[in-house]
């Protein structure tokens, strides 16, 4: 399918008006309030600018989320413009500042498709009704012989007149509260292969991330932060720093024992990041390392071990196990135990805040600038309405990126020096002063009968909660964080679902798929376990565990479909090439799982030559429902599948003391292009509601890997990260 | 004073000689396409050109630069500008972050080996790391380059 291009790609620009002359659609959107359990409630109407048309005939369409490569400003921005007749050409897009008026723009949880897919396009339908309402007044036709084609209305007697020459009749005209939507079958952006609206900027240097922000008089700060998580400053000299060539002030910045607060320290503010940076190294602190001083991963990781070997408070529980495992013909039992992992975007953590007697501007790449806007807000005790967040590009944000703890430090400093500043991160700060994906241990337990039918199935799992960070103290998973767990629609009689307890020593926070990574992993290894304990081969024996056809119950509108989830494993399978012959010492090994509401397989084909290690091809298969943007979905899932090696090949962070272990790309490693396997992808055909794209694709890949590796070498490894065994 | 000749102009700056090539570029002269990624040389975002060389420009004490010919992303060489085409063409970047880094690794090995094969691609491009996963698409745009430049 060739691409449809923007040949314009007038992007990512600066400093449009929305009330230049032009239409302005003023229509209406939910606005959601935050949830963590994704069942997000009608709170209020807001009203919403999103469409501007000018009488030249460009078009700028507003983008309510944050850009991090997921390609949400082509996505979002391109359905409005199916829905219109809009010829994509003429589209500009402008990026929404953090305001309560553009609905929910949280940017995380994969779900800016999902939710808005159906507002967008209503909002593309509306203005084209509208303009053809304009073109019959103009004309003085009916209606009926009026359509809307590539940014003209045409009429049947073959006359036209383009979109922008009908804005001075189409602004006096009401907004129609019903619209017809297209079908499907005339979409001519939505399912296609759009690039990206920001691709020539992102190859040529001119794409403005939040590190390229500048504005007058702009300083640059560097902050040193505790090495233990919520230390706080003893004392501190700054004699050696001030007489850094180009420092000008150091400052203490305050710590905020909040979800989304500064961690607190000394800045360094110089004229350039460099002087900033070495003004830093030459600082003489003292430090109270307070609590979390206790923290070392390695004995942490013994205790949660053991918490998952006894009892725990039962989430769910059918049958009986207990029952289950005294009838079984032979149990099976494993532990999985997986290490903090960190996010570590290619952009660190950045932010230009400009504090000002009465209001307050930033400049940032954040992927929640309502977070943003209400945090330094507070902080500063000035009315939301004064705070302005203008959200820029983001280098990567993974999850790291939707907590706005680096803007609030760039306004307590922009704040102590009265002036505009940049808080630049380094990689170090990065990978030591992160919100941590969690550290986990599990337990799982399964009854086999004497036909190889598993007929019980026990999963125990600990792990520091993300709750902990919102409110300290909390030591058991929040509903929604057992529910990748709880929700697995295996066919088993008895199934008991429990948790352990376990205290957080670092901040713990959202990271791409979230616990969909452990639970993802452990599942479908302990799956594949069962398998090869009953005799039986993983993809039968899996298809077996799912069952017959059936929908999980769930309270919205997506469904947990047995036959989808089927339909990706087998599926991917195929595309491996799974009962085909191998070459020697190879092995393809399979997962399966549903998150996001998306259905997601990989199968991956493997070796393991002279103890080492090698992924030869990825296949991923996708069930999203709706397919956008094809080529989108596509290089998310050959991300995912990268994202997801890099994890399972090196991912851990370690604490010693309190104290991050791990400091760079050299203990904290990425997978290099050599690295890289053959990934094929596979979108799934359907008309149904889109779901998830940005983060399902990455919880089979680990699992899928270890799964190969075992049918490869006989050898099963339950702990992650691969380098911890040789293999890499 | 240091004279330095970036995208074939010269720019005299005052900083401390110790300074990182990186932190000219981006803080004192204002290109701001070179990216900061780790300061250590390990992830390639800050690649600059140096006499048509790739380096890690948050390496190179910018007194070590004077007389080299610096070529950032915003600048203009054939073999550049022919794989900023490709990238386009192929839809490669995700979040674009580490992409100027990625162009001028691709750039310098063209610029010493036209006809790359995988081994080579795969050697060249390890300088570089992509958070987002683009690594096919990057070795395909480098591919796609020299197949066009083969058959012109």
């Amino acid at each position: 399918m060739d691409p449809i291009k923007n040949i314009s790609r007038r992007g990512f620009i600066k400093g449009i008006g929305l009330a230049s002359g032009g239409l302005v659609l003023a229509s209406t959107i939910y606005s959601f309030s935050k949830c963590n359990s994704e069942t997000e409630l009608v709170s209020e109407f807001n009203p919403n600018l999103f469409v501007q048309l000018n009488s030249d005939g460009s078009l700028i369409l507003v983008a309510s989320r944050s850009e991090m490569g997921q390609g949400v400003r082509t996505s979002l921005t391109s359905v409005i413009a199916d829905e219109m007749e809009a010829d994509w050409d003429r589209v500009i897009v402008k990026q929404a500042t953090g305001d309560s008026k553009y609905g929910n723009q949280n940017t995380d949880g994969s779900r800016s498709v999902r939710i808005l897919y159906q507002k967008m396009r209503q909002m593309g339908a509306t203005v084209k009704a509208v303009l053809i309402t304009a073109a019959v007044k103009y004309w003085g036709v009916p209606e009926s012989e009026c359509t809307a084609e590539n940014h003209y209305i045409i009429h049947t007697s073959g006359k036209k007149i383009g979109f922008g020459d009908l804005v001075d009749i189409a602004k006096d005209l009401e907004i129609p509260k019903k619209v017809i939507l297209k079908s499907p079958k005339d979409f001519k952006y939505i399912g296609k292969n759009l690039p990206s609206i920001d691709v020539e900027n992102l190859s040529n240097g001119s794409a403005v991330f939040g590190l390229d922000k500048r504005v007058p008089n702009m300083k640059f700060a560097a902050i040193k932060r505790c090495p233990v998580t919520f230390g706080t400053v003893k004392t501190y000299d700054k004699t050696d720093a001030l007489m850094v060539k180009g420092v000008l002030d150091v400052v203490e910045v305050p710590l905020l024992r909040k979800a989304f607060g500064s961690l607190g320290g000394v800045a360094v503010i110089a004229t350039n990041t460099w002087a900033a940076l070495k003004g830093r190294d030459a600082l003489k602190i003292e430090w109270d390392d307070g609590d979390n001083a206790s923290y070392n991963t390695e004995s942490f990781m013994s205790t949660i071990t053991a918490n998952v070997q006894k009892a725990g408070q039962v989430e769910k529980s059918i049958g009986s196990v207990d029952d289950a495992f005294k009838k079984a013909n032979k149990f099976v039992d494993a532990t999985y135990q997986l290490p903090h992992l960190t996010h570590a975007p290619m952009e660190v953590p950045n932010a230009v805040v400009s504090v000002e007697e009465d209001s307050c501007e930033v400049w940032a790449p954040i992927q929640s600038p309502q977070a943003a806007r209400r945090e330094v807000a507070n902080f500063l005790k000035l009315d939301e309405a004064k705070v302005i967040i203008n959200v820029t590009l983001l280098g990567g944000g993974f999850g790291r990126k939707a907590k706005p703890d680096f803007i609030v430090e760039a306004a307590a400093i922009s704040k102590a020096i009265k002036g505009p500043v940049q808080v630049v991160w380094s990689r170090e700060d990065d990978i030591q002063h992160s919100y941590y994906h969690t550290v986990s241990a599990q337990y799982l337990k399964g009854a086999l009968d004497s036909n190889g039918n598993v007929t019980g199935w026990l999963h125990r799992f600990a792990f520091p909660s993300i709750g902990s960070t919102f409110k300290p103290g909390t030591n058991l998973p929040q509903p929604w964080e057992s529910s990748s767990a709880k929700d697995i629609p295996y066919d088993i009689p008895n199934m008991q679902i429990e948790t352990g307890k376990a205290d957080a020593h670092v901040r713990i926070g959202w990271y791409r798929s979230v616990i969909n990574i452990p639970h993802g992993y452990a599942i479908n290894v302990f799956a594949d376990e069962l398998a090869y304990e009953a005799g039986k081969d993983p993809l039968e024996f899996r298809l077996n565990l799912i069952g017959k056809d059936r929908v999980q119950e769930t309270n919205d509108q997506y469904k947990y479909d047995t036959a989808k989830l089927k339909h990706v494993l087998k599926t991917a399978a195929t595309n491996a090439g799974y009962s085909k012959q191998l070459p020697d010492g190879h092995a393809i090994g399979l997962a399966v799982h549903y998150s996001f509401y998306s259905h997601v397989a990989a199968a991956v084909e493997v070796s393991v030559v002279d103890g080492k290690l090698k992924v030869h091809q990825v296949n991923i298969v996708i069930d999203c429902g709706t397919a956008i943007n094809r080529d989108t979905i596509k290089a998310q899932m050959e991300g995912s599948a990268i994202f997801g090696m890099s994890l399972a090949f090196y991912g851990k962070i370690t604490a010693k003391n309190g104290v991050i272990e791990q400091s760079n790309f050299h203990d904290y490693q990425m997978l290099r292009m050599p690295d890289v396997p053959k990934i094929h992808v596979e979108i799934v055909e359907s008309n149904d509601d889109p779901t998830g794209v940005g983060e399902p694709g990455v919880p089979v890949i680990a699992p899928a890997i270890i799964n190969a590796i075992f049918k490869a070498t006989g050898k099963r490894y339950r702990s992650l990260p691969l380098s911890d065994h040789g293999l890499v | 004073m240091i004279t330095l000749k970036i995208n074939g102009k010269e720019h005299t700056v005052d900083v401390d000689p110790t300074m990182p090539l990186l932190w000219v570029i981006r803080d004192i002269i204002g290109f701001t396409g070179t990216k900061f990624g780790c300061g250590k040389g390990l992830c390639g975002a800050c690649m600059v050109l140096m006499d048509g060389n790739a380096v890690n420009s948050c390496l190179m004490p910018v007194s070590t630069m004077e007389g080299r010919e610096i070529i950032t992303i915003e600048g203009e060489t054939e073999n550049l500008q022919a794989l900023q085409k490709s990238w386009a063409e192929l839809n490669v970047p995700q979040c674009g972050f580490c992409q100027s880094g990625q162009l001028i690794t691709a750039t310098s090995m063209l610029n010493n080996n036209p006809n790359p094969n995988e081994d080579e691609i795969n050697g060249n491009m390890s300088r570089n790391i992509c958070r987002c996963g683009t690594y096919t698409r990057i070795k395909g745009a480098i591919n796609h380059c020299v197949e066009q430049k083969n058959k012109s």
